[in-house]
Formats: C-alpha cells, sequence, structure tokens
C-alpha cells in the first residue's frame, strides 16, 4: 500500500516535484501563435503517452515530463518539422510504447489483421445465417 | 468484535453457498429429488449472511476502527461521513464482498420469485450460481480477508486517494458492480437452461429483466464514470480507450448483444444457440474487466490495486467459469436448436446483424486492450490508443448505425425495405443537410464529420417507431426503444461535436488580466486561499461572459491534501445549453503569473444526456416487461379461480 501511494504521489504531484528542478519548458503550458500550427501539434499530442503516467496522452497529463514533450513537439511543429517525423523521432528515443498509434511491425501486425478476420467471419456468419434459407 | 462476527458470516455464507451447489446437483440426478427443497431455502439465507456480512465491514468503516487492516490501510478518521462509508468499497477486498453480497442477494430473489421456468432448470440456475459464488468466497476467505486485524492499530489511518474522494466515484464502483453480478445470474441462467436442455422464449423471460438491469447499471456507471474522468483530472478528456474503461465497455457491449437477443427469443423463438452464447460471454467479460481491474496486471488510471497473487487467483476462476462453461455450450450445443428461421430483411435479421457488429466491435476492444500485454512478453511494450480504437471500432460501429435506422421498422419474419422507403425520406433529407451543413464548416475530421451527420439522422430516425400511433396507447416498452436508440443519437452528436469544435486556451495571466476562448471572454479577478475539512487549496475567481452575455463567476481551485499529501486540480463548468465552459487553475509561475486552461466544448453534455437516455430507455423497458408480467400471472390466477368456483 505504502509503494502504492509513494506511485501515486509521484504521478500525481508533478507541481510541487515542478518547482525544485529546472525551469519549465517553454511551451508546456503555452500554446503556439499560430492556431492552424498548435492544432497541428494538439493532433499529435493526444497520440503521445506520457510515460509517467498511467494511460494519458501528453495532452491530458500535469506530469513534468508532459510538459516537456509536449513543448519539445510545439517547437518543432513550429519550426516546421512534419508530425509524423516528431513521432518517429520520439518512437526512436523511447520506443513504441510512446505512440498511441502502433505502426505495422512484425509484432503488432495481427493488430491491424485482426478487423479483417473479424470482418470475414461476420461475413461468413450471416451468410450460414442467411444464405440457405432466403427461399424458405 | 464485529470484524469476527462479519468473518464468521461470511463463511457460513460460503458453507450455505457449498450446500446449494450440493444440493442443487444432487436434485438434479436420479433419485435425488429429495435434496430439491434445500435448494431455494440455502440461496435465500447464503445472501441474507452475505448482507450481514458487508454491514459488518460498513460499521467497522463509519466508526474508523483502525485495530482492522483494511480500514487502517483505506481511512482516517478527519474523512467525511459518505466518504467513509463509499471507503467500505473503495478498496479490493471491500469491493470483492460488495461483489458477493450483491451476488448473493441476486440469488436470494430469483430464489424467492423467479417461479415460472421449469423447476429444474431453476434448480440447475441456482446450483450454477452458487458454482460462481463460490469461487469469489474462495478468493475472499483465502487471499483477501477484509476483517484481517492489524496488532498494534496504528494512531490514524492512511486516509484514501484523494481522486476518489468525490461524490460521483464513490458511488461509480458499485454501479459498475451491480451491472457485472448482474450479468452472472444470465450466465447462470444460461447454465441452467444448457444443462437442462430447456432453452426458449421462457428462459429467455426469466432472463431478461436481470439482462436489462445489468445493461441499465453499466450504462449509467459508464456515463457518470466517464463524467467523472472529464471533470476530476483536468484535462477535458472524456474517454481514454483506457484499459479500464474498457473494462467497463467490454460487458456493455456483450449485455447490449444480449438483451436484444433475448427479446428475439423470447417473442420468436429464435437465435437460441446464439442467446445462451451471449450469456456466458456477457459474464466471462465481466470476470475479465475485473480481472484486468483488480490484478493491477495493466498500468491505468484507474487501477489501484497492484497485486500478482490476486490476479492470479482471478484468472483461475476466470478459466474454470468459462472454460467450464463454454465446454457445457460445445456438449450441448449441438442439441440445443437455432429455432424458428427468418429472412435477412426481417426485424430478427437487423437485430442479428447488428449482434454480429457488436460482437465484432468487443472483439476489437478486448484484442487491442490485451494485445500490449502479448508485446510485452516478448519485450516489446507497445502502446493502443485512440488512433486505433476509434477508426477500426468505426468500421462496424457505422454499419450498425445505417441498419439502426431501419431495424425497428421492419416486421418480424420477412419484410420488403420498398415499404420502407417513404418513412426514410426525413431521416435521409437531414442526412444531406447535415452533410451540407458540416462541408460549409469546413475542417472537420472524417470520424467527427461522419459521427455529426449519423448522429442527425439516426435522431430523426429512432422516433419513426412512434409515428402514426397514439402516443398515450404506445406501449412502454417501445418508448423504452425509442429512448434508447434516440440517446445513442445524442451521445454520438456530442461526442463528435466535442472532437470537431472544442477550443482550447492556456495562458499564464495575472490578477486583472482577461483572455478569450471560443465566444468567452474570461477575466482573472483574484487568487484567494480556501481550506476544506482535510485539504487546503488557491482559488482563482473567474469572471466570464458568452458573447455580450450577462458576467457569471467560476471559481477553480488547485488542492492540496494531506492524508495522503497530493495535488488535485478541481476544475470549474459553466453549463450553457449549447456547451460546456471548462476552467482550471494550475500553478503559479516564477514570475508571479498563474496558469489557466480553458476549453469551450460545445454540445459535450449530450453525451452524457445521451447516456442517460440509453439508460432510461433500460428502465422504461424494465417497467414495460415486469408490468407484463404481474399482469400475465394475475389473468392466470383469475382464470384459475373462476374454474376453481364453476367446480363447485
Amino acid at each position: 500500500m505504502k509503494l502504492i501511494v509513494a506511485i501515486l504521489s509521484l504521478v500525481w504531484t508533478p507541481l510541487a516535484v515542478a518547482q525544485d528542478s529546472v525551469p519549465p519548458a517553454p511551451y508546456a503550458y503555452r500554446q503556439l501563435d499560430d492556431p492552424a500550427l498548435e492544432a497541428k501539434a494538439h493532433d499529435l499530442m493526444v497520440t503521445l503517452r506520457c510515460l509517467k503516467c498511467q494511460s494519458q496522452s501528453i495532452a491530458d497529463s500535469d506530469a513534468p515530463m508532459a510538459g516537456d514533450m509536449r513543448s519539445q513537439v510545439r517547437q518543432r511543429i513550429a519550426a516546421g518539422e512534419e508530425p509524423e517525423a516528431i513521432r518517429a523521432w520520439l518512437v526512436e528515443r523511447y520506443g513504441d510504447y510512446v505512440s498511441y498509434s502502433p505502426r505495422v511491425t512484425a509484432m503488432t501486425w495481427p493488430l491491424f489483421a485482426i478487423p479483417l478476420v473479424l470482418l470475414l467471419v461476420a461475413a461468413l456468419l450471416l451468410r450460414k445465417r442467411f444464405g440457405r434459407n432466403v427461399s424458405e | 468484535m464485529i470484524a469476527e462476527f462479519g468473518l464468521a458470516a461470511l463463511w457460513l455464507a460460503a458453507a450455505l453457498a457449498a450446500l446449494q451447489l450440493l444440493a442443487g446437483s444432487l436434485s438434479l440426478t436420479r433419485g435425488g429429488e429429495g435434496f430439491a427443497a434445500i435448494v431455494r431455502p440455502a440461496a435465500v439465507v447464503q445472501g441474507l449472511l452475505a448482507l450481514v456480512s458487508f454491514f459488518a465491514l460498513m460499521v467497522l468503516f463509519l466508526r474508523t476502527d483502525l485495530s482492522v487492516q483494511l480500514v487502517a490501510m483505506n481511512s482516517h478518521s478527519a474523512k467525511p461521513f459518505v466518504f467513509k462509508l463509499a471507503g467500505t468499497w473503495g478498496n479490493h477486498e471491500g469491493s470483492m464482498l460488495l461483489w458477493v453480497m450483491v451476488m448473493g442477494l441476486a440469488g436470494s430473489l430469483i430464489a424467492l420469485i423467479e417461479r415460472r421456468l421449469p423447476e429444474r432448470t431453476m434448480l440447475a440456475t441456482l446450483a450454477g450460481q452458487a458454482f460462481v459464488s463460490l469461487g469469489f468466497y474462495a478468493f475472499l476467505l483465502f487471499s483477501s480477508n477484509p476483517f484481517e486485524r492489524l496488532d498494534p492499530a496504528p494512531p490514524q489511518g492512511a486516509g484514501l486517494n484523494p481522486l476518489l474522494q468525490d461524490i460521483g466515484l464513490a458511488f461509480h464502483p458499485p454501479t459498475l458492480y451491480l451491472g457485472y453480478v448482474g450479468l452472472s445470474v444470465a450466465f447462470s441462467f444460461a447454465i441452467g437452461a444448457l444443462i437442462t436442455r430447456e432453452v426458449g422464449p421462457a428462459f429467455a423471460r426469466a432472463m431478461r429483466p436481470w439482462v436489462l438491469g445489468a445493461w441499465v447499471f453499466l450504462t449509467v456507471g459508464i456515463t457518470a464514470g466517464s463524467y467523472w474522468a472529464y471533470y476530476e483530472l483536468g484535462w477535458g478528456g472524456w474517454w481514454f480507450w483506457d484499459p479500464v474503461e474498457n473494462a467497463s465497455l467490454m460487458p456493455w457491449l456483450a449485455a447490449t448483444a444480449l438483451l436484444h437477443s433475448a427479446s428475439v427469443l423470447a417473442s420468436r423463438n429464435a437465435l437460441r444457440a446464439w442467446t445462451v452464447m451471449l450469456g456466458v460471454v456477457a459474464f466471462s467479460m465481466s470476470m475479465v474487466g475485473t480481472f484486468l481491474v483488480r490484478s493491477g496486471i495493466l498500468t491505468s488510471v484507474h487501477a489501484f490495486a497492484v497485486d500478482p497473487e490476486r490476479g492470479t487467483f482471478i484468472l483461475v476462476l476466470l478459466a474454470i467459469n468459462i472454460g467450464g462453461a463454454l465446454t457445457l455450450f460445445g456438449l450441448r450445443a449441438a442439441t440445443v436448436t437455432e429455432g424458428k428461421r427468418f429472412a435477412l430483411v426481417s426485424r430478427e435479421g437487423a437485430l442479428v446483424f447488428n449482434n454480429v457488429m457488436l460482437s465484432a466491435i468487443l472483439g476489437i476492444v478486448l484484442f487491442g486492450t490485451l494485445y500490449p500485454l502479448v508485446t510485452e512478453a516478448f519485450d516489446t511494450r507497445v502502446s493502443v490508443g485512440p488512433p486505433y480504437f476509434n477508426p477500426v471500432s468505426a468500421i462496424f460501429f457505422v454499419p450498425m448505425l445505417l441498419v439502426l435506422m431501419v431495424g425497428p421498422l421492419l416486421r418480424w419474419r420477412r419484410d420488403n425495405l420498398s415499404r420502407l422507403r417513404r418513412r426514410l425520406v426525413v431521416p435521409g433529407l437531414l442526412l444531406l443537410a447535415a452533410v451540407a451543413a458540416l462541408l460549409a464548416i469546413g475542417g472537420i475530421g472524417v470520424l467527427p464529420f461522419i459521427g455529426l451527420a449519423l448522429a442527425v439522422a439516426l435522431a430523426a430516425a429512432s422516433l419513426l417507431p412512434l409515428r402514426g400511433r397514439n402516443l398515450r396507447r404506445t406501449p412502454i416498452a417501445t418508448w423504452g426503444m425509442v429512448a434508447a436508440h434516440f440517446g445513442i443519437a445524442v451521445a454520438l452528436f456530442g461526442a463528435a461535436s466535442e472532437s470537431a469544435f472544442t477550443k482550447e486556451t492556456l495562458v499564464a495571466a495575472r490578477v486583472g488580466d482577461v483572455t478569450q476562448v471560443g465566444p468567452w471572454q474570461v477575466r482573472l479577478d483574484a487568487i484567494e486561499p480556501v481550506a476544506g475539512p482535510n485539504w487546503t487549496a488557491m482559488r482563482a475567481g473567474l469572471s466570464v461572459r458568452y458573447g455580450e452575455g450577462a458576467v457569471r463567476q467560476l471559481k477553480p481551485q488547485a488542492r492540496s491534501f494531506w492524508s495522503p499529501p497530493q495535488q488535485t486540480a478541481e476544475s470549474a463548468l459553466l453549463t450553457r445549453w449549447n456547451g460546456q465552459l471548462y476552467a482550471v487553475l494550475g500553478e503559479e509561475g516564477e514570475d508571479g503569473r498563474w496558469q489557466l486552461r480553458l476549453w469551450w466544448k460545445p454540445f459535450v453534455t449530450l453525451i452524457w444526456i445521451g447516456g442517460l437516455l440509453i439508460g432510461l430507455g433500460g428502465v422504461l423497458a424494465i417497467v414495460a416487461h415486469v408490468a407484463n408480467d404481474v399482469r400475465r400471472s394475475v389473468a392466470r390466477e383469475k382464470i384459475a379461480d373462476r374454474r376453481m368456483r364453476q367446480g363447485r
């Protein structure tokens, strides 16, 4: 239980922690001035995982690390980088875990096969149910 | 003393469940019919004993009896009364006790009132219920005893996680549990019917109120949980495809499919095997959900329990129950015929289509939730989130919505689509108008676009079953169906609108600064300290104004709890008919400016209003079916009465 409290307080006391450490990243809590660029950054941020939190995107988190990552994303978008390039850079740095949008790899292809399999099964089920007794 | 009393009651309840299982099983064998008389009373007493045990734990929490380990770890004498009460089930052991208590009471209730089913099926059902309960009793007694003493007693308790000290969340888990446990009754009915091979309309009618009840609780629970996440986490998100959310969504999807196929079975005597199968699947999903949440196997916002031993225990229970049920199904499937046939274009046909689509979505959610565990076993960590779940589930959700528009208008058995052409003119025109309007607005993502357009058309189509009817004479069940389907449209509109039109403003503001979010003007008037029973906070005073409208006040807080020490952001919400303004106070910067996070979310409230409408539809359906059953049994008694008098 103590451990849980410790972990939770790590996750949920970012405010206190942030004040002790280096000054916060410039764009952690600040939007880009250009609304179009900000929208682009936002669309990317909601698909990136906050590595210090539990199931939250960096756009939904108070954790200092999420703030740093938001700042990174905004600065890179402002510098003209494409969202997918930034995602690739982050994946290279932190691993696939950081992206909520899984890539197709040797490890993840079943995720993309399963909808097709389910479509096929659904079609077969419906065919089996209705195929033979339409004339009834 | 109270703790020992509660534990004794729990042991006795477990013993009675064992008796219920034994007597129930024996009564089904040749020569064992004499045991049948014990089964119903055993079920009733078992439920009452579980209730007594739960009350004992509740008393311990209300008194903050710190010599009980569970209370010491989860409560604190300074906590407000209602959260002491909620502390009873706001932890692993307590919530499991709540589970067996509700399950026991449900068993008592069917033992007392259910008389429509053949007695043998009923005995098998109660034996099945006892079997499932026994697993949970064993779990409680051997690995998570809620009444464990602590010696010496600590001077003060550890407190409850401040995030959980919220009235909504205090009642959120028990609501979901009621849903899960209601599905356990459906599961037991399915087992009972499989054992005695009595899968027919009577079985569906007996099961239906339980499925509907469970479904209403799940619907309300999910809706409330989503609203909790929305205002409590402080970032304006309302659905994260988080494993714990998925854990409650999966039983809901299965229960939705089940209640539709159960109504086909009840009124048409078709889809027998499919309904039984869904009964097994729905409860299996509840157990999978409990496993995911309680084992802490998935790290997520809501997983507050981390303990591998418990996870293993639930996994074993899961394997025994699901494996056993599926084996039974495999053995009996050949003898359970499909029932009456029907054409593709018919009410049944539409329901089958939607059942298959719901099952496919269930498959996607299950696979997407569990897959990261699989890859983790191979040392690759991946995340599966909204960018996967949204489009992939839409593949099945969109066709389902299209069929939903026509399904309720179709006749049973066989129908002709051309008959409906004229009735669908209005929804069709609305769809086109919505598409045109959305194109004119522009800049809307693909999924929100589809969602908004379909929601408008579905809202109109869902009302069509009422057209041409005398509204006062329309059956309550029809009102229920219309309310639920309309609710789907409403919730979809809210969700799509939130995603398409939300405006966000993040600023660092000094007192006196004015900022803009969407149509709102927001002025920071003051920052002041405030204190509560177990927290202190900084509170922002905001003057907000919609367009040229009146000035109103909003007071978001940044709170610090001290037992356990933790910071939370208390967001402040302002609701208008066309959306919500969402304000959060962040930290103070080094230059003395305060972080403000502001969102304008058009029509976001429709998400939860829609959810409640769906739940209301379920309530109306229960009322309709129960009223029908009562009317039927009264009529039967009258006939019997008249016959007796004529006999004289």
